[in-house]
């Protein structure tokens, strides 16, 4: 049996699974019904001066038929008192004492955060994550994502933190910023002994167009959110990647943006994530979807051989790197399994309008048949994955490399040594 | 004007064989649709409604434009909705059948937006500038219909002689009630005649009340569309006795009317072909306790259509193969049918005769043709009983165009509408129109 016990800065937990700070954590008796679920662990929702929220706050972006693929809040932290909040973290430790309860802070001042750090504490907190990521609200407060924004102040804050604390810290990055990777340093440098990412992104998720208002609306106004659940994965994928694969950063990494089962938080321990954290998911269909997020990750590492999670956290990020180092030479051209291919000719359209024009409808070709299955005019095709993408029959478009007797060669290998690069295909 | 039917039908006990979709339902299966490209279901469709993009118009909530799409290939695209046999058709080709996953269900998302059209009272079509042209059409059936839709667009006067006091054709008097009833059908013939500029003359039997001749003379074109003739007959003896009726006759007794059956115990329908099928699914529907159906070959050979008959085993009718009637008794009216068994070239087998109850009886096995009335205007050819035409309908006189059943030899509504459309372009350029 892999060991999926975790340890993410210090702080650990009995798996990867923690609660993201958002509703899902809002209270003791939530985040106890969560771990006897099977979630690890659970940063609490933000703790800091109780605010009042407005109604509507939540969006969501819908795609063809499937509810909620991305999502987006205009809520704030915590509008529960904080004693209440410290008396049911105090209770849910006791409760739970192996699971990791963080608790996420977010005030002003100095003399605020030492207050709050200490009380956090006292009330058994494995860890702290201070929220410099909400890009809504707090951050015209002069908070949230307003310190994760800029260098100095996140610098200044994590060690005022890191001073006061005597558990570990995290620091919650926001990625509405041009490069992550100079704020990842920033929490570094002021000692953090983590961060977690992403925080959610700046967005309008949508607008009404009967009533000419932005969602979510809150009477005849709304105003922008954070965006957050499966769409935002990718985004979330490439910060992560940026400071995991950066020599400079050192520090570990809680993953958090669009993980929605076991297969995403593979991904994201792949590219260096020690423990990820879910909200939108587990807001949408609850807190058993961990169910199958453990027994997945389980498989995963027995199908793999890994026995713990240090075997993989961080695994693929070798393999990010820059374009001009890619293989020029490294040639694929699209198969299609003529026994699966049902006919549709979805990649017909797709190559025609949105690639290279070199898949044919088979009775417009040479030799023409009866046969729906598509023709790929080989010596057209630049192998670009557009339609094994719109196909939807599984497996039934493969992109098979060639050997082109080109020996492997980057753009920087051909600047530099003038490495010689294959004829280009479909450039006429 | 059509007569209005009345209210009070035998067929109105029926309700939708397959059921209605509701917005959320619909919404689940046009997401499903995968909007192939060149698709399979759209050149199945004698109409080739562009499938793929009534149902993504679905999808994304522009109901009005799914009609459109639907109306501009067919304007029947109401009735056909609910009477297609989609599972050969348009469905029978989805390529999800090749995943072996359910087809998308075109039929029940093609009524739910061409419902909307009716309920909204959306209309997408226009009459075209008049062309002082004129053009009679024979039938009010749906070949018809079609054909005078389309010559409106074109700009051409239409005046439609229907013998019959209700227009729409089979599709008012011979579609099974649990796919369509009555008063939908002509409630799209009234739609489909709102373009406007239609004459319409019910009661009025060409060759008959008005000869060729003097329509020839009336108009700048002819269409043909008078559909099938009245049920072919078995004879045999006892064919005449009260309770011995022709399949079509009776259906269109309990589409437009009452049928008086409760004396009723068992019906036998003669016949394997979709008729038939209908025949033994509505007398079984009405009530009649014990329903069978005799076709004189295999099961496996019934011309039905699979899915129906199953349909009907469904309702618990019995099937009599290799079996057909050589005589029918009784009294004041039928009371038994005498068969006799065949052999596996459908060929009686003698000394195998049997006899069946039955106090009614429906012959399904077949309705005549029509061409014949045509049989006096040279030029007029007629093969089999249907009038023989080019691709697209024009017949060998000059003016003079043809389409649906009495072309086709009886196929289906949607191939009626299909032909009308195309014969009406024809006569637009026989009159010297350009191609629309
Ligand atoms: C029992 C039955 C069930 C059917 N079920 C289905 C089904 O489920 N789905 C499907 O798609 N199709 C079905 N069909 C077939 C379908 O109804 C026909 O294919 C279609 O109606 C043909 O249209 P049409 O316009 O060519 O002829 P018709 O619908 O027959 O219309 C011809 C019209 O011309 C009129 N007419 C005839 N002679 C003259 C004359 N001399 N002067 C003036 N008017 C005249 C008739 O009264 C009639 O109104 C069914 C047919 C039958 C018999
Ligand atoms: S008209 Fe009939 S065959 Fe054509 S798409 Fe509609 S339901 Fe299918």
């Amino acid at each position: 049996m892999p060991d999926l016990s975790t340890n993410c800065g210090g702080i650990r937990s009995p798996n990867p699974f923690w609660l993201a700070s958002a509703p899902p954590a809002n209270s003791g008796a939530q985040v106890q019904r969560a771990f006897d679920a099977g979630w690890g662990g659970a940063v609490w929702k933000t703790l800091g001066v109780p605010i009042q929220n407005v109604s509507s706050r939540f969006g969501a972006i819908n795609y063809s038929g499937t509810r909620a693929i991305g999502f987006n809040n205009i809520e704030l932290i915590t509008d529960r008192p904080l004693e209440v909040n410290f008396k049911e973290i105090y209770e849910t430790k006791k409760k739970f004492p192996k699971h990791a309860v963080v608790v996420s802070l977010m005030v002003e001042t100095e003399e605020e955060w030492k207050a709050i750090i200490k009380r956090s504490i006292d009330a058994g907190a494995d860890g702290l994550e201070l929220n410099f990521g909400c890009p809504h609200g707090m951050c015209e407060r002069g908070m949230g994502s307003a310190v994760g924004q800029e260098p100095k102040v996140n610098e200044r804050i994590t060690s005022w933190a890191v001073e006061y604390s005597t558990v570990p810290v995290l620091v919650k990055l926001t990625p509405n910023v041009s490069d992550i990777l100079p704020h990842g340093l920033a929490a570094q440098r002021g000692g953090a002994h983590g961060v977690s990412l992403i925080n959610t992104i700046k967005s309008i998720i949508a607008v009404d167009i009967d009533r000419f208002v932005p969602e979510p609306r809150v009477g005849s106004l709304s105003t922008n959110g954070g965006y957050c659940g499966a769409a935002v994965k990718p985004i979330a994928l490439h910060m992560l990647a940026r400071l995991a694969r950066s020599d400079d950063f050192s520090i570990p990494i809680s993953g958090i943006g669009g993980i929605t089962n076991w297969r995403d938080a593979v991904e994201f321990m792949l590219l260096g994530a020690s423990s990820v954290q879910v909200c939108t998911e587990v807001m949408l269909k609850g807190y058993r979807i961990v169910e199958d997020m453990i027994e997945g990750l389980d498989e995963y590492m027995q199908s793999h051989g890994f026995q713990t999670l240090d075997q993989l956290i961080g695994k693929a990020v070798p393999a990010y790197s820059e374009w001009g180092d890619l293989d020029l030479n490294y040639e694929t051209i699209a198969k299609i399994d003529e026994k699966k291919c049902i006919g549709c000719q979805l990649c017909v359209v797709a190559c025609h309008d949105g690639a290279h024009q070199c898949i044919h409808p088979a009775k417009e070709s040479p030799g023409a048949t009866a046969t729906r299955v598509p023709i790929v005019d080989e010596s057209e095709c630049v192998g670009c994955n557009l339609c094994k993408i719109v196909c939807p029959v599984p497996d039934c478009i493969s992109l098979v490399p060639v050997d082109n007797g080109f020996a492997p060669a980057s753009w920087n290998q051909h600047l530099t040594g003038g490495a010689t690069l294959r004829p280009k295909k479909g450039a006429h | 004007m059509s007569k209005p039917i009345p209210t009070d039908r035998s067929e109105s006990v029926f309700e939708d064989y397959k059921h209605e979709y509701d917005a959320k339902q619909a919404l689940i299966e046009a997401n499903r649709c995968l909007y192939c490209s060149d698709a399979p279901c759209t050149q199945a469709c004698p109409t080739h409604i562009d499938v793929p993009e009534f149902i993504r118009k679905i999808a994304t909530g522009n109901l009005k434009g799914s009609a459109r799409t639907i109306f501009e290939a067919n304007i029947l695209g109401m009735s056909c909705a609910r009477v297609c046999p989609v599972e050969v058709l348009c469905v029978g080709d989805c390529v999800y059948n090749q995943m072996g996953v359910p087809p998308i269900q075109i039929g029940k998302l093609q009524r739910h937006a061409t419902d909307r059209a009716y309920e909204q009272g959306w209309r997408f079509f226009e009459a075209g500038a008049p062309t002082g042209k004129s053009v009679g059409l024979i039938g009010a059936g749906p070949a018809s219909l079609a054909a005078a839709h389309e010559l409106r667009r074109l700009g051409h006067a239409c005046t439609v002689y229907e013998k019959r006091p209700v227009i729409g054709g089979l599709n008012t008097t011979g579609i099974a009630p649990y796919k369509m009833r009555a008063d939908r059908s002509v409630q799209e013939a009234q739609w489909v005649l709102g373009i406007g500029g239609v004459q319409l003359e019910t009661g009025v039997e060409v060759g008959k009340d008005l000869t060729l001749a003097e329509l020839e003379k009336k108009h700048d074109a002819v269409f043909v569309g008078v559909g099938l003739g009245p049920d072919t007959r078995l004879g045999v003896p006892g064919e005449d006795l009260p309770g011995v009726h022709g399949a079509v006759e009776l259906i269109e007794r309990l589409k437009l009317g009452k049928l008086e059956l409760s004396g009723v115990k068992s019906a036998l329908v003669v016949g394997g072909g979709n008729t038939a099928i209908d025949g033994v699914r509505e007398l079984a529907g009405l009530g009649v306790p014990s329903v069978t159906l005799a076709y004189r070959g295999a099961e496996a050979q019934m011309p039905g259509y699979r899915h129906e008959w199953l349909a009907a085993r469904e309702v618990g009718v019995a099937g009599a193969f290799h079996a057909v009637p050589i005589g029918f008794e009784g009294n004041a009216r039928v009371e038994r049918v005498r068969l006799v068994r065949t052999d596996a070239q459908k060929k009686p087998i003698a000394g195998s005769e049997f006899t069946l109850d039955a106090q009614l009886v429906l012959i399904a096995i077949g309705q005549s043709t029509l061409g014949q009335m045509l049989s006096g205007l040279s030029g007029i050819g007629v093969q089999n009983g249907s009038v023989v035409t080019d691709a697209a309908g024009a017949t060998g006189r000059k003016g003079w165009f043809a389409g649906g059943d009495c072309r086709n030899g009886g196929k289906e509504v949607v191939n009626a509408a299909a032909e009308g459309k195309a014969a009406a372009q024809a006569i637009h350029r026989h009159l010297g129109g350009k191609d629309a």
